[in-house]
Formats: C-alpha cells, structure tokens, sequence
C-alpha cells in the first residue's frame, strides 16, 4: 500500500512538476475532485481552473489551463495544455490582461465593434483566476 | 598563372566569407541550445500523452473512434517537414528524396498519395518538380508555437475523418544531436497505440471515465495528434539549427585551409617576383662593366 501520490505535471512547453506528494486537489470536468493514495484509477478530463497539492502541512496552489488527469493508487499524471505554479505567476501581466478583456467586453456591450465575445470573456477569466491564485502564494 | 593582386583579391574574399559564415555558426549554436532545451521539454508531454491514450485504447477497443479505426488504405497522405531556410547542409535534400522515394513507392503499389509540406524548401522542391501539394504551411521556422501545430492538425484531421485520405504519414527530421539528424517516416493517423503490458491493464481493474470513456478518446485522440505534429516541428527546428550548425563549422575550416593555401601561393609569388626583380638589377648592373 502506498502511503504518497507520486504527481507528474507536463504541458507541451515542460515538465513542470515530479514530486512526491500527499493529496491533490484538481478541477475536473464535472466538478473538483481530491485525490489521496490508494485512490481508484480513474481519468478525466481537467477543465481551467486553480489545483493544489499538498506535501505534508503545505499547500501549493497552481492553475491548470485543461487538459487530462489520469489516476492510479500510487501516481497521479496530469496532462496540461498549460500550468503555472502560483509563485510563477506575474500579476502585473494578469492584471493589465482582465483590463484589456474587460475593455473588449465593453466595447462589445456597447455594440461598437464587432468582437470574439467569447474569446474576450475567456481570457478574462484566465487573468481573474491567475490573480486569485497568485493571491494565494503563501502556503496555508 | 595569377598575378599578386588577384591572389590577394581572392584572400580577401574568402575571408570575407569565412567571417560571415563563423557568424551563422554562432547564431545558429545559440539558436539550437534554445531548440533543444525545447524538444527536451516537449519530449515527455508527448511521450505521457501516448501513453496515456494506449492505455485507454486497450481498454475500450481499437474500433470505438475513427481515429484509432483502421480503415482498408488506398490514399495516403504524406505530410513532410521541411526548412524554410536553406544553408544547412544535407537536411532538406536528405528528407526530401526519402520523402520522394518514398511517395513513389506507394504510388507503385497502387496506392493514391497526396502530399503536404510545412517549410519553403519542401514547397519549393515538389514545385519544381511540377508535383500538386495539396496543402502548405511556410514561415513557421524559428518562431514555432503550440497554435501553429493546433492549426495544422486540425486540418489534417477534419481531411482524415471526411475520407479524403485514409493513412497519414509524417516525415520529419528526429534530433539525435548537433552532428546526427535522422530521417524518419511515421505513420500518424491512424493512431497505432503502444503494446501495454498486459499486467499492467488487469492490475488496473476498473477505470472510472469523467465524464465517459468515449468522450474522454473524442477529446484525447485529436490532442494527440497536435501534440505529436508539435513534436515534430521542434524536432525538425532543433534539427535544423543543429545541422546549420555543422554545415557552417565545415565551412568556415574550410575557408581557413584555402586561406592557408592561398596564402602560400601568395607568398611563393611574392618571392618569385622579389628574385626576378634581383636578377634583373644584378644582370643590369653586370652589363654595364
């Protein structure tokens, strides 16, 4: 019986993470799931949002741009079309990105332009959770 | 026999030469450390997600998506990638006579091909040789991103699933190192997932799908194949780079040989002309006695 998660997150860009670790918390399709050792295998498909691990008392908090989780009772494989550890993140950027979405959001309200709506409203949510995460930095 | 001046013209050009080729050298050297950090880093994403989706193949049966479905194959589509830049030794004609021979072969066994290049020299070379490229993609070198291979194997697989070919394959240059760049043909669609072992597909029981098996494989495969086209336009990238690398060391020793050479010509010439010169005043001064 395992007593730890061996958790591995790649993107297309790098290896961001092979560690040991106790749980993990990830944002899954149809809801945020956690995962302890000994889990039941299990794969699914990750949706953007903010995951966490946790190693002994610390908690680590990343975001997770979609992707796949695939589970096993001793590993955890998590395939990310892009990751950021909160620590990486660069606020000023995320900050001058949900200024620029809600711009474009606003034009669109005003019916002055035509714009990918859905296209602004995406990233806006990508640099309001970025902000959140990076909020969060310190490890509780 | 040339004069003083030519030789010393010519010396002039080559070193002229030697010093941009030295400055390529250099440039590419740095440009490739940036490409292998890459392809290093892509390396495990893509080889995950293989192993990821041969699992998850195993276990629901080869037949469940179009992608993974073996259809009886009559046109193949040969997707090559290419430079756009030339100057880098035997890359671009190495690929491109595999992927001509290559192309012929099938043709001869009674198969249809149509082919796809991504890079100028690649659209160049079937263009001349009046072959009809279905598709092409230039201008991606240097500046590759995961959007660039999205596009393309979007492509690639909205052609696949309307039939208009039944086998794609990928030609491209593997990066072994700086020196060795290998030429390799591999098929992409469909997908032939891996050999799991069979141990590990029982000790796994059960698996769990969120939201289902074969909604997981829908989004799953597709992704595959952008990842692997990825793949391959970093290889080739830091190919590339590696094989410019080499071509540019070899060039610019060449140089120095033939400087050296010239030099010596030089040098001979100059003495010749230094005696011919002597003989001349000694013969002047002895007529005059």
């Amino acid at each position: 019986m395992a007593d730890k998660l061996f958790l591995e997150i790649v993107t297309p860009y790098r290896l961001v993470l092979s560690e040991e670790v106790d749980e993990v918390v990830a944002p899954g399709l149809e809801g945020e799931f956690g995962v302890l050792p000994n889990h039941t295998p299990f794969l699914t498909i990750l949706k953007l949002g903010e995951m966490s691990y946790r190693i002994g008392n610390e908690r680590w908090f990343l975001v997770l741009n979609r992707g796949y989780a695939e589970v096993g009772p001793e590993k955890v494989i998590i395939l990310a079309e892009g990751c950021e550890r909160a620590e990486e993140i660069d606020i000023e950027r995320a900050l001058a990105a949900k200024k620029r979405a809600e711009e474009r959001i606003a034009i669109v309200e005003r019916k002055a332009e035509e714009i990918d709506i859905e296209r602004a409203r995406a990233s806006l949510i990508r640099a309001l959770l970025r902000i959140e995460v990076a909020n969060k930095k310190r490890p509780t | 026999m040339p004069t003083l001046r030519d030789i010393k013209r010519r010396i002039t050009s080559v070193k002229s030469t030697q010093q941009i080729t030295k400055a390529m050298k250099m440039v590419a050297a740095s440009k490739l450390r940036r490409a292998q950090d890459r392809i290093f880093e892509a390396r495990p994403y893509a080889n995950k997600m293989f192993s990821v989706l041969s699992s998850l193949a195993m276990r629901t049966g080869r037949e469940e998506h179009s992608l993974l479905a073996k259809r009886s194959s009559s046109k193949i589509e040969i997707l090559v990638i290419t430079t756009d830049r030339g100057l880098c030794g035997a890359l671009n004609s190495n690929i491109l006579k595999k992927a001509y021979d290559f192309n012929r072969q099938k043709k001869k066994d009674d198969y249809e091909t149509s082919i796809s290049t991504i890079g100028r020299k690649g659209r160049d070379f079937f263009r001349k040789r009046n072959i009809p490229m279905r598709k092409t993609w230039v201008g991606l070198s240097g500046k590759i991103t995961y959007s660039n291979a999205q596009e393309i194997a979007r492509d690639i697989v909205k052609n696949y699933t309307e039939e208009l070919f039944d086998e794609v394959c990928l030609v491209y240059n593997e990066f072994k190192s700086a020196m060795h760049q290998r030429v390799i043909i591999e098929k992409l669609l469909p997908i032939e997932p891996q050999k799991v072992e069979k141990e590990e597909v029982i000790h796994y029981g059960e698996f769990i799908y969120e939201p289902s098996a074969s909604e997981v494989l829908d989004t799953l495969l597709p992704k595959h194949i952008e990842v692997q086209i990825f793949r391959a336009l970093l290889e080739s990238e830091a190919s590339e780079q590696g094989a410019r690398m080499t071509a540019m060391d070899n060039a610019t020793r060449n140089a120095k040989e033939l400087i050296e050479k010239l030099t010596l010509q030089f040098n001979k010439a100059r003495q010749a002309a230094i005696t011919k010169e002597l003989m001349e005043v000694v013969g002047g001064a002895e007529a005059l006695k």
